[in-house]
Formats: C-alpha cells, sequence, structure tokens
C-alpha cells in the first residue's frame, strides 16, 4: 500500500541531511518616547490616509455624530453589547439628527443583506495602536464580530490614546499573544486600496474606503 | 554554446512589443524607487534582513518537526490540516471538502500555490466556479492570462488594457480609464460574489507553528473578506511557509511589504487561528490547510538548493532584475517569474522542461543585493546550469543532465588545457592577438554578438608580451 | 554578500599583477596602464607570465572541475604573499569570493582562501592601501562612471573610482541615474540570450549619453567590450575606455 501524503512528505525531509540551525541574530525594533508615540501613530496614519481625530472621552459621541453627518453618513453598525456601543447608543438616542443605528447582534447569516448593503459605517474598539507603522490592532469579539470592520464603506475605530504601543513585535511580547491568540486578530493601516492599475492608488476597492480613527484622551 | 530556445523566443516577442515594455519599465522603476525609500538606514537594513534570512534557515533545519507542530496546533484551533503530494492530490482535496460542503462557487484571495495548482480550470471542470477577487488577479481572469508578477499579476496592463476589458465583461459598464471609476466597478461586481459565495480559498503568507495561525498580508480587503464572509475557508500553502514562533512574525512584516511594495506595512494584516467559535457571529464554520509538496522536498533534500525555499515571495527579485524588466512575466512561461522563478521552476519541473531558465541572467546579482532572506540566487543559478550539464550524485534535481552536450563539453575541455597550461596559454594567445581578427564573423558564437555590436577587436599583441617588453618582472 | 575586504597592513612594496585574459586579448594598453599607475606610486609591479584566467566563465556555466583547474595555474603563478591586483571587479570578484566556495570541499581549500584574500580591484588598491594623490593635467572634460555589478556587489567597490575622478581638477563627474543597472553583457549570457542582451545594452547606452558626457569610463573591460562594440554598431560619438588608462593619460600624459 502506498504511504499517506503526511508519512511520505515527512519521511523524504527527514532523509535530507540536517543543517544545524542559526541563531537568531540581534533585531531591534525601534523604541519611542511616550510623548512621541501618538505624533508618530498620526504621521504614519494620515500617510495611508487614514483620518485622525483627538476627541474627548466624555463626549466623543457628539463629535462623531457631527463627523458622520459631514460624510453623509445615514446607518451606522454598532456593537450594542459593548461598552463603547451602549455609549453611542445612549447618546444617540432621541437626537433627530444622528444616523440610525444598525446592531450587529445576530449571526452574519441572519443579517447578511443589512451588513453588506445597508450598513454606511460601522464603529468599533481596539485593542491598541502601533506608532511604528499607524496600525490598529483589532480583536474582534462574539460582541463585536470581524466583519464590522470590513463591510461598510466608513470604519469609526475608537483607541485610546494610551494604548498607542511602540511596535508590534514589542506588543505581541508584553502581552502574551502567543498564549492566547483570539479565531481572527488584525492590523489595520488606513482604508481598503489598491495600487494594480498602473500603480494608481484607488481606495475602498474591497473593504471601507475610509477609516476614521477616534483617540480618545485619558480619563 | 547553443542559443536558448524557448525563452529566447517568447523574449523575442516580448522584446518586440514596446507597450509591454514600457508598462514594466515604468512600473519596475516605481518599485525600485518605492523600496529603497524604506531601507534607508543600510545598518537596520543589515539587521533585520539577517534576522529574517536567520529565521527561515532555522525553520529549514527543523522543518518535519515544526510541520508537525504546525498540524497539531491548527488541529486543537480546529483547522483540519491536509497534506498534498502533487497539485493533483491538492486539487483532489480541495474539490473533496467543496463537493462534501455543496459548494458551487467559490471566491479566491490571491494565492500564488493556487496558480501552481491551475485550481480555477480544475474546479471549472468540476462544476464549481472560482472567482479571483484580487483586482489585479480579476483583471487577469477576466483577461483569460497568467499572472506576470507575483505580487502585482496584472503589471503588463495598463489603463486602456483594462477599460476595454471591463467594458466587454462588466455588465453596464462603458469605456473608462479613470482607475477610481474602474476600481468601483470591481468593487460593485465582487462584492454580490463574495455575499453568495460558498467558500472562500486563499493562500498565506506565513503559517506559525507555535499558535496553529494563518498569516495573510493585503491591502484590498479582499483576502480578509475570502477568509471571512462566506462559511468554509480553504488555505493552500507550500510546505515552506512556515515559521517557529509568533515572535517571527514582525520582522518578517518588516521585510516583506517594504521590499514588495515599498510599504511599511500592508493595510491589513490578518492571524487566522481557527473557524467560528461558539457565540461568535460571523468567521466560517470551517477552516482547511492544505500543504502542498509539489517537489520542494525533492529540493529541500539538497542542502544547497534548499536555499531556494526561504522565499517569502516578496518579487523583490523581480523588480530589480534588469531582464525581467524587460521580457515581462509571461516570458518566463511559469507561475514564478524572475530570478526567483528562475530558480524554483526549474527544480519543480525538471531541468529537462525548464533548462534554459538558469542561462537567462547575466548574473549582475541585483535580485541578490535586495532579498530580504539572502537567498544565494545566482549562486543557485550556476549550481543549476552544473546540474544539468554534469548531474551531481544522489540527490540530483529532476531532470538534471537533460542538456548534456557533447561538443561543448569538448570545447571546454580544450579550454581548460589552454588555460591550465601556461606555455599553450601565451601561445594561444598570442596567436590570438594576432590572427583573431580573421575569424569570420559569420561562425557561432560572433554571429550572435555582431548583431547589436561590432566585433571585439583583437590587440595584436598580448598584455603578455606589453609587460615584458615594459620590463615588469616575471617574479 | 560583497567581499568587505581590509587593506594590507602595512603600505606593499611589491604586489602582483592579474592583467585578465579579456585585457590580455582585447584592451592591453588598459592593463598596461593600470600596471604603471601601480609602478608610479612607487611599488614594485611583478606581472607572472605564467597567469592566464580567473576560471569564470567555466565556473559560471556549472563547469566547476575545469574552473578549479585553471584556478589552480594561477595559485601557481602567483606563489609569493604579496597583494594581487586586477583591473576587473568580475575578475576580481571571481577569485576573492568564488574560489572559497569553489574549493571548499578540496584538499588545496586552504591554498584558495589564502590567495583569494590577497585580491583586490584596482581603483579599491589605489584609494584605501595606496591614498593616492592624483595631479589632474589635462583639459577640462565631463565624463561618467559605469560601474560593474560585480565590482559592487561582490568586491564593494562603490564609491572609489567615482572618489579618484572627483580628485581631479578639470574632469567633471556626470552620475547616470542608472549605473547600477547591468549593462548586459554577463558573459556567456550575451550569446546564450542575444537578444534580452542587446536590449540590455541598448538602454545602457542610452542612459550613458543621456549624461551628456564626453566620456563613459568603466573599471571592467567585459562591459567596456559589450558597451564599446554597441556604441560603435550604434554609431554613438562618445569616448569609452577603462579608468586606468583615463587616469594615466590625465595625469600622466599618457
Amino acid at each position: 500500500m502506498m504511504p499517506d501524503a503526511r508519512t511520505a512528505i515527512l519521511a523524504r525531509l527527514r532523509a535530507a541531511p540536517r543543517g544545524a540551525a542559526p541563531e537568531l541574530p540581534p533585531w531591534t525594533p525601534p523604541v519611542y518616547a511616550p510623548e512621541d508615540r501618538l505624533t508618530r501613530f498620526r504621521t504614519m496614519m494620515e500617510a495611508w490616509r487614514g483620518e485622525v481625530h483627538e476627541v474627548d472621552s466624555a463626549t466623543w459621541p457628539d463629535r462623531l455624530r457631527s463627523i458622520l453627518h459631514n460624510k453623509g453618513v445615514r446607518t451606522v453598525l454598532h456593537a450594542p453589547a459593548t461598552e463603547h456601543g451602549r455609549r453611542l447608543a445612549g447618546a444617540w438616542a432621541g437626537q433627530a439628527e444622528a444616523p440610525r443605528l444598525l446592531a450587529y447582534d445576530r449571526p452574519v447569516e441572519a443579517m447578511k443583506d443589512d451588513l453588506v448593503h445597508e450598513a454606511d459605517a460601522a464603529v468599533t474598539g481596539t485593542l491598541g495602536g502601533i506608532a511604528e507603522t499607524g496600525s490598529l490592532i483589532l480583536w474582534p469579539t462574539p460582541e463585536e464580530p470581524r466583519l464590522m470592520s470590513l463591510l461598510p464603506p466608513v470604519h469609526v475605530a475608537l483607541l485610546a490614546r494610551s494604548a498607542i504601543r511602540d511596535t508590534l513585535a514589542a506588543t505581541a511580547a508584553e502581552e502574551g499573544w502567543a498564549g492566547r491568540m483570539p479565531t481572527n486578530l488584525l492590523l489595520v493601516s488606513g482604508p481598503s486600496k489598491t495600487a494594480d492599475i498602473e500603480q494608481t492608488l484607488a481606495f475602498g476597492v474591497h473593504g471601507p474606503k475610509e477609516l476614521v480613527v477616534l483617540v480618545l484622551s485619558d480619563l | 554554446m547553443a542559443a536558448d530556445g524557448d525563452f529566447a523566443a517568447r523574449a523575442h516577442a516580448a522584446l518586440g512589443n514596446a507597450e509591454v515594455r514600457a508598462n514594466f519599465r515604468r512600473a519596475m522603476d516605481g518599485l525600485m524607487a518605492k523600496r529603497a525609500a524604506q531601507f534607508t538606514d543600510p545598518q537596520a537594513w543589515a539587521q533585520t534582513r539577517a534576522r529574517g534570512a536567520a529565521i527561515k534557515r532555522r525553520v529549514l533545519a527543523r522543518l518535519p518537526e515544526l510541520l508537525e507542530r504546525l498540524e497539531a496546533r491548527c488541529e486543537a484551533n480546529g483547522i483540519r490540516v491536509h497534506w498534498a503530494e502533487t497539485t493533483g492530490d491538492a486539487n483532489r482535496i480541495v474539490l473533496g471538502i467543496l463537493q462534501e460542503a455543496g459548494a458551487r462557487t467559490v471566491v479566491k484571495g490571491k494565492s500564488m500555490v493556487s496558480e501552481e495548482m491551475h485550481l480555477n480550470a480544475f474546479l471549472d471542470r468540476h462544476g464549481i466556479t472560482a472567482v479571483e477577487s484580487d483586482l489585479g488577479e480579476y483583471i487577469i481572469q477576466l483577461a483569460g492570462e497568467m499572472p506576470s508578477h507575483i505580487v502585482m499579476p496584472c503589471i503588463h496592463k495598463n489603463k486602456g488594457d483594462i477599460a476595454r476589458l471591463f467594458a466587454e465583461h462588466i455588465e453596464g459598464q462603458g469605456y473608462t480609464e479613470d482607475v477610481a471609476e474602474l476600481t468601483a466597478a470591481a468593487r460593485r461586481v465582487l462584492r454580490s460574489k463574495f455575499a453568495a459565495a460558498d467558500a472562500g480559498i486563499s493562500g498565506v503568507n506565513f503559517a506559525v507553528a507555535e499558535t496553529g495561525t494563518l498569516v495573510l498580508i493585503e491591502n484590498e480587503g479582499n483576502g480578509r473578506l475570502s477568509t471571512t464572509l462566506p462559511p468554509l475557508h480553504i488555505a493552500v500553502t507550500g510546505i515552506e511557509k512556515l515559521v517557529e514562533t509568533l515572535d517571527d512574525i514582525p520582522p518578517l512584516l518588516a521585510l516583506l511589504p517594504r521590499s514588495a511594495t515599498g510599504q511599511a506595512v500592508t493595510t491589513y494584516v490578518n492571524m487566522i487561528s481557527g473557524p467560528r467559535r461558539d457565540g461568535e457571529k460571523d468567521g466560517p464554520r470551517a477552516v482547511h490547510l492544505v500543504l502542498l509538496d509539489n517537489g520542494r522536498s525533492r529540493v529541500y533534500a539538497d542542502a544547497e538548493l534548499r536555499d531556494t525555499l526561504r522565499c517569502i515571495r516578496c518579487g523583490a527579485c523581480m523588480n530589480h532584475c534588469p531582464v525581467y524588466a524587460r521580457v515581462g512575466g509571461h516570458t518566463y512561461d511559469a507561475v514564478y517569474p524572475g530570478p526567483i522563478g528562475k530558480i524554483l521552476t526549474p527544480q519543480l519541473a525538471g531541468l529537462d522542461a525548464a533548462g534554459d531558465l538558469p542561462h537567462a541572467s547575466s548574473l549582475c546579482n541585483a535580485c541578490v543585493e535586495v532579498c530580504p532572506v539572502q537567498i544565494p540566487i545566482a549562486d543557485i543559478l550556476v549550481r543549476l546550469r552544473r546540474e544539468a550539464v554534469r548531474p551531481s550524485d544522489t540527490p540530483a534535481v529532476k531532470g538534471a543532465g537533460a542538456k548534456r552536450a557533447p561538443l561543448e563539453a569538448l570545447a571546454w575541455a580544450a579550454w581548460r588545457w589552454m588555460y591550465a597550461t601556461p606555455a599553450l596559454y601565451r601561445l594561444g594567445s598570442r596567436l590570438m592577438a594576432r590572427f583573431g581578427n580573421r575569424i569570420p564573423e559569420r561562425l557561432p558564437p560572433l554571429n550572435r554578438w555582431t548583431g547589436v555590436r561590432t566585433r571585439p577587436r583583437f590587440a595584436g599583441r598580448t598584455l603578455h608580451d606589453l609587460a615584458r617588453d615594459k620590463g615588469y618582472d616575471d617574479a | 554578500m560583497p567581499a568587505n575586504p581590509t587593506p594590507p597592513a602595512e603600505r606593499p612594496h611589491t604586489v602582483y599583477y592579474f592583467g585578465t585574459c579579456l585585457v590580455d586579448l582585447f584592451y592591453p594598453e588598459a592593463g598596461l596602464a593600470g600596471m604603471e599607475l601601480l609602478r608610479r606610486e612607487g611599488l614594485r609591479v611583478v606581472f607572472p607570465q605564467d597567469q592566464s584566467c580567473c576560471g569564470q566563465p567555466a565556473r559560471n556555466t556549472g563547469l566547476f572541475e575545469e574552473a578549479r583547474a585553471v584556478a589552480r595555474t594561477q595559485f601557481r603563478a602567483f606563489p609569493e604573499p604579496w597583494p594581487i591586483i586586477v583591473p576587473s571587479g568580475s575578475c576580481a570578484g571571481m577569485m576573492r569570493v568564488h574560489y572559497p566556495q569553489l574549493f571548499a570541499d578540496e584538499p588545496d581549500r586552504a591554498e584558495a582562501e589564502a590567495f583569494a584574500a590577497r585580491v583586490y580591484e584596482l581603483t579599491w588598491f589605489l584609494v584605501h592601501a595606496l591614498d593616492v594623490r592624483l595631479r589632474d593635467t589635462g583639459e577640462p572634460v565631463r565624463v561618467t562612471w559605469h560601474p560593474s555589478c560585480h565590482s559592487m556587489r561582490e568586491m564593494g567597490v562603490t564609491d572609489e573610482p567615482k572618489r579618484l575622478l572627483r580628485s581631479l581638477a578639470n574632469v567633471e563627474l556626470v552620475e547616470n541615474p542608472r549605473e547600477r543597472e547591468c549593462c548586459g553583457f554577463g558573459g556567456t549570457f550575451s550569446v546564450r540570450q542575444p537578444e534580452v542582451s542587446g536590449a540590455m545594452v541598448a538602454d545602457k547606452i542610452a542612459a550613458v549619453s543621456a549624461t551628456g558626457a564626453a566620456e563613459m569610463l568603466t573599471g571592467d573591460c567585459g562591459c567596456l567590450m559589450n558597451i564599446d562594440g554597441a556604441m560603435s554598431k550604434a554609431g554613438t560619438p562618445m569616448g569609452r575606455r577603462h579608468i586606468a588608462e583615463f587616469l594615466m593619460e590625465r595625469c600622466h600624459g599618457r
């Protein structure tokens, strides 16, 4: 009987001469002074054409309402079981000019059309930011699912100023990611883009066309 | 020596196409400039690439153990792992998974391994429609072509080509060269494909053995959509695409997009460590990983050739290759073009099938200079040239010896005799210097030189003789 | 990875000169000029009559045995521990970088490594080992530089020849923005892929001409043979020479 593919492949690899595994040479990712992190983050995120707004933790829903109003956003997907989702719903309740809130509270199969076609924007939290590359760290949860940051044309991300870290390397190591990876972990650096046509940048080819980062002042 | 056949014939056609040549030249110039702007500090570059190379060398040193570890971690995370010896096996595995799920339509993220498998055509023959969703891949799928670059598949096309394709194939789409409008048209079409797809298929940039994580990087978001929206996700990858630990990811991410497109980071870094868990509202309900060998274990068997498997598919080698820039990706007639293709294709397909590729290089080393994992591409090219005419003992490359040429061997034996015998060399070179200009120009290889050049003029007297006349000591 | 040579600990009194087979047959005046430059720096220059070729043509074809046989002939021709100066980055790269690889599993590996460690590219040696000071005696002229791929990427010769040119009072160096791109020679590549090679050299000529320089200088006679031949065929009215000849003429009037 033919050995199965797994057995055969591994046997061939094991039969090959063993090379010595080299030591890893030192590699030092950059370090920023705490007061420089936001500046670096903003510079990089803006280079990716993300919008960065520094907002007050107490009043961000109002500020967001006016930002989204200027963009003509009418329907906003939110995560009702998260703290920021509740804040948003509470602050916008009863405001006539506030966008309509669409709750992501059922499995995707039950609301695919709304997600794909209806929502103009989505508001999510973030686990933090990365100063070096201007990236957001998204750690989707049952309360705040993966597709929120992907399907609507505008993605609004809330980022606590104190959660901006230096680098991916430092964050992953310090927070022990390797021992607790979620089903999906994302780094997002700007809106969806492509340069496939003559290296000309175009935004929103598949994911959001706009990424709005609200940097929340610390309480 | 023979002018090298198939490649030369295809290069002839490519060089005659001024439009495609201009497209490549413009694109490569842009990519080289953008990459250079990312690595302005030579010390930081040296440190990061040394780390990247060491990470991949460590992986290769313990490949079987790490593959088993990856498999165990993935399975523990709920990712089903499959092993495929050949592209045919891999196709059948993917088809089996799709059929069991009753899938009829598939959206694909970018995957060079699926190109290696010719997966779309295979699925089509079995009644399953696969739609490429990366914009560049979508464009060449519409055109019925192969990718001409591993990172930017439609880099050979300009706006006008794409405008015509869209006007012809997309309902309600008029002719426009506006890139934003073209992009919006593709979004419109592909959105509905994503929403309706029964499954998503993707490649993998890095598979992390420690955590059972599949890392995918991209700018468009189609990779995320393909791996998130449909109820089933199948990832296909080569057995060499893994890293040991999650800590290995940051340095490799610091190298890959900067080398590829001159970006410090891609828009999305997508790390998948399992299907949708209880309570989660989205994500695929099942995730499968297909590990493809297709000749890689044979490459692995040779300590020198093994370095080929370090490749992280950034494409910097082709962006900097003076041959690729002129003849374009299709001239290589292979899934992997450019310098990495010149060493990978002959090893996967065999030197009998692709033995002319290692010679389609001036050994200028531009690729070696920019490779972020320090693959000695030029040395491997030379090794493959050797294997084609003088195979080493086991384990030899597939098709080794296919380019044996007795007459050429004889010429080299004569060369060796003359150049290794000083008295003979002095006599021979003196005669050449004096009478060489009488050699008829129609004889090879001179006739292949003089197409664009005048013949070299022998000097009359050799440096040996001039040096002696001028009183330079011999010892 | 380029070799990263360090100059000899002390300024040598005697050096070997390895002329290269291309120079021997086609450009002996360039070879002689390099020897003259060294001699005028007060060195005794030894040209072993038993030298022939570095073996690169065979090595690049994958014929390692033939390459080693020819390399061993050079080991015997250069027995003393003197530096070996080469007016070609490509041949120097073959000897400095590839000899140790080629002899890695051979009984005379140590000999190959010792030989390799003595090999220097001419302009690099003039700058780093001899710290030459050049006095320009020529008329004002505008030149451009063509570096060979192997001089840059194997021998680590990047700025040295340009430094020599910039030190000449009446010489204006105009840099070619595409200078790092291969000219398309590549030894047997030029006749195995004549059309691709032809396209590369045509682009090279265009880029070199666009500098507006009166003359193109290079340190490698492989590139020179290719570019010179293509310029002749195209009727390009531009001078082209090995840098050694140019320096000799500028500074020593011949």
